[in-house]
């Protein structure tokens, strides 16, 4: 593994022993013991230009996880999303570059929160497939350990040993299996044109070396069982969705004649039914832009049903058992 | 190549056999030197691209991959990354590929890339195989190189093999070009996933194909190879009728495809659309990678599946993985003779002149020389 300069083989262990104690303390934390989706947008969020004001996101952002945690303040929640400690791993979407990633300006009002909930910046690191992803989306890669650290699978690698569940057999990016103990998976309101849509539980296709093997059948069953995977189902806290703005047709990629200005984002502890939300929403736009369902054309996301089933119990899509909330 | 370019070669196998390539990060490299335009693939509206390399038909958005892992669409233009980016370099006998009938008790400079188009349970070789190129380390060796290498070594072919040929068509086409200028011959050891017309192309610059035909049914395709059987039936028909040379591996995996039912349809299609001549190795499994709850197989079921292939009238069927079977030896069909001798990879006396057998004259099928 190559690693930031100034950290030495010992301590990169010693980080990596940490990952495993912390990771068993709290297995069972980054389940799903809510299937609330807080729903939050606000409509003047861009005021007059393009870009979402940060004061106001920060706001929308509070409201959103203070819901989610259905806790007395803000700051009590971000409390429950990671301790001091930890290391907090930002799962980011920055595939399709500036124009449908992971906004920077969200990720840095949740860095700015933990850091006020007592991680420092030293433990918050900010991680997607590619350095040149996160660099095209407006993130400045770094592995300084002194700051917070933004860094590609490319640079850090991948686990040695094969995890196995289902139609899955992956390893893992070491940022995630050796480096977090707790994760916030940030991925983005938007279509794929392959499986459907691409929210919580596809995000971590981002955390695996061979993501283009899982992509068949619409991504049924691969998308559930590569997120069944321990360091994924174990580690996620909480999934923030960025949907400041949101795709309804030609994702993954960014087609500006297919996005629209949600001006909002999703918070859930439970991946598939923030899912099924999203795609609903998604369905929704589509139907109103006169296209057809995703189900017609091929692509309806099964994965999240099957992410629901029996064998992965990772959540729940039945619209009955989801508390949708809007703030 | 120079001596030092050579010594960089000779470790990359550590690499790939050694299981550090993927654990860490490969070193960062220059990858324009490995990156040139895709020769089949199709331009779609919105940058899109379909590749028509294989039967899967990827449609790839722009910066994305297909399922190989390898080619890449960057701004409605498609890619491939592993142009002669070596992730596994080997001088190999070449009775380890296995070619029986190709060459036999020679050498062959055997290379991969990273990257393959099926994602099959029991691959031996998934470490490099089902990585992305920039996950494992490689070197630049150019076409020329290649040429250069195996004639250094004193190998009579070069063998693209370990991962899937199909990925890295590009590179093996420029790559046999050089060596056929060399004089030295190109063997290609694959899965046979791959559309006829890019086919017909490899079957003009090589001069032999070895076709893992991993099952005789969809069924195992489906869920084993993560593929299709149809179009690599198609596909060694195809090779064939085009006349390079065709052995065929069938690798038999204990309670998957090792029924008497599947051997003997494999031998009656074998016998009705290719004929009696081309040579079957049914080879042992051992466990590896997503199946390694399963045994490796038993000795009885290889012989059964010859016993099978025999009885239909195929000429040239071969037990293989296991050092020492009789077996290994191919033997003149009209008078018994025992023509090539073989154990495990070392070959042993051989009885043939200019191609036929030297106590009957029976012709046997194969390239015997350079």
């Amino acid at each position: 593994m190559s690693h930031s300069p100034g950290t030495s083989r010992r301590q990169l262990l010693r980080t990596c022993a940490g990952g495993v104690l912390a990771g068993r303390t709290l297995s069972g934390q980054g389940r799903t013991p809510s299937s609330r989706v807080v729903i939050a947008r606000d409509r003047a969020l861009r005021g007059g230009g393009a870009t979402p004001d940060s004061s106001r996101l920060l706001k929308l952002l509070d409201r959103a996880v203070q819901s989610c945690f259905d806790t007395g303040s803000a700051a009590e929640a971000w409390h429950k999303v990671a301790r001091p400690g930890e290391v907090v791993g930002l799962k980011v979407n920055c595939l399709a570059g500036k124009g449908i990633s992971t906004h920077v300006v969200l990720t840095q009002a949740i860095c700015e929160r933990l850091q006020q909930a007592g991680i420092p910046r030293k433990d918050i690191l900010i991680w997607d497939r590619l350095n040149d992803d996160l660099d095209s989306a407006g993130f400045r890669v770094s592995v300084d350990r002194n700051g917070i650290r933004c860094v590609g699978n490319d640079e850090w690698g991948y686990e040695e040993e094969l995890l196995v569940h289902g139609s899955a057999g992956s390893l893992v990016c070491n940022s995630l299996a050796r480096v977090c103990h707790a994760v916030i998976n940030l991925p983005v309101l938007k279509d794929h044109s392959i499986v459907g849509v691409t929210l919580a539980l596809k995000n971590f296709f981002g955390a695996i070396h061979n993501p283009n093997k899982y992509h068949m059948n619409a991504g049924d069953p691969y998308v559930a069982d590569v997120y069944m995977l321990p360091p994924i189902r174990d580690k996620v806290r909480v999934t923030i969705c960025d949907a400041l703005s949101a795709a309804y047709e030609g994702g993954p990629s960014y087609m500006p004649q297919w996005t629209w200005p949600f001006n909002g984002l999703m918070v859930s502890r439970d991946p598939v039914a923030l899912d099924y939300t999203g795609w609903q929403i998604i369905e929704k736009k589509r139907a109103e832009m006169g296209m057809k369902p995703l189900k017609a054309e091929g692509r309806e996301p099964k994965y999240i049903a099957t992410a629901a089933d029996a064998r992965h119990r990772l959540g729940t899509c039945d619209p009955a058992r989801i508390e949708q909330i809007e703030v | 190549m120079d001596r030092r370019r050579f010594l960089e070669t000779a470790w990359l196998p550590c690499l790939a056999a050694g299981g550090t390539g993927l654990g860490a990060a490969a070193e960062r490299q220059d990858d324009r030197q490995f990156i040139a335009e895709a020769k089949f693939y199709e331009k779609l509206a919105h940058k899109k691209i379909k590749c028509v390399l294989c039967p899967r038909e990827c449609v790839i958005d722009d910066r994305e991959r297909g399922y190989c892992g390898v080619r890449e669409n960057r701004g409605g233009i498609y890619y491939t990354l592993v142009h002669s980016r070596v992730c596994a370099a080997h001088v190999d006998p070449i009775e380890k590929k296995p070619f029986f009938h190709f060459l036999p008790g020679t050498l062959a400079f055997s290379i991969a890339t990273a990257g393959c188009n099926v994602n099959c349970k029991m691959c031996q070789n998934w470490e490099i195989s089902q990585a992305r190129p920039e996950q494992v380390r490689g070197i630049y060796l150019p076409p020329g190189d290649v040429a250069a290498a195996a004639a250094q070594s004193r190998c009579a072919s070069v063998s693209y093999t370990y991962t899937e040929p199909v990925v890295f068509l590009e590179y093996v086409l420029d790559a046999a070009q050089a060596c056929r200028a060399a004089g030295l011959k190109s063997g290609v050891v694959t899965g046979g996933y791959i559309k006829p017309e890019p086919l017909k192309e490899l079957c003009r610059r090589v001069d032999a194909i070895k076709v893992d035909l991993k099952s005789f049914s969809q069924k195992f395709y489906s869920e084993v190879v993560n593929g299709d059987l149809k179009p690599v039936l198609d596909a060694i028909v195809t090779i064939r009728s085009l006349g390079a040379w065709c052995e065929i591996v069938y690798l038999v995996v204990p309670t998957l495809n090792d029924s008497e039912q599947e051997f003997r349809a494999l031998a009656h299609w074998m016998r009705s659309d290719l004929g009696r001549d081309v040579p079957v190795h049914f080879t042992r499994f051992h466990p590896q990678y997503l199946l390694k709850n399963l045994p490796p197989t038993p000795l009885a079921t290889l012989e059964r599946a010859k016993a099978v292939a025999d009885a239909e009238g195929l000429r040239y069927v071969y037990i293989g993985n296991v050092p020492g079977h009789p077996a290994e030896h191919t033997y003149c069909p009209n008078c018994k003779e025992k023509v090539v001798e073989r154990t495990g990879f070392s070959v042993g006396a051989i009885r043939l002149r200019n191609g036929r057998c030297e106590r009957c004259r029976e012709v046997i099928p194969g390239i015997w020389k350079m």
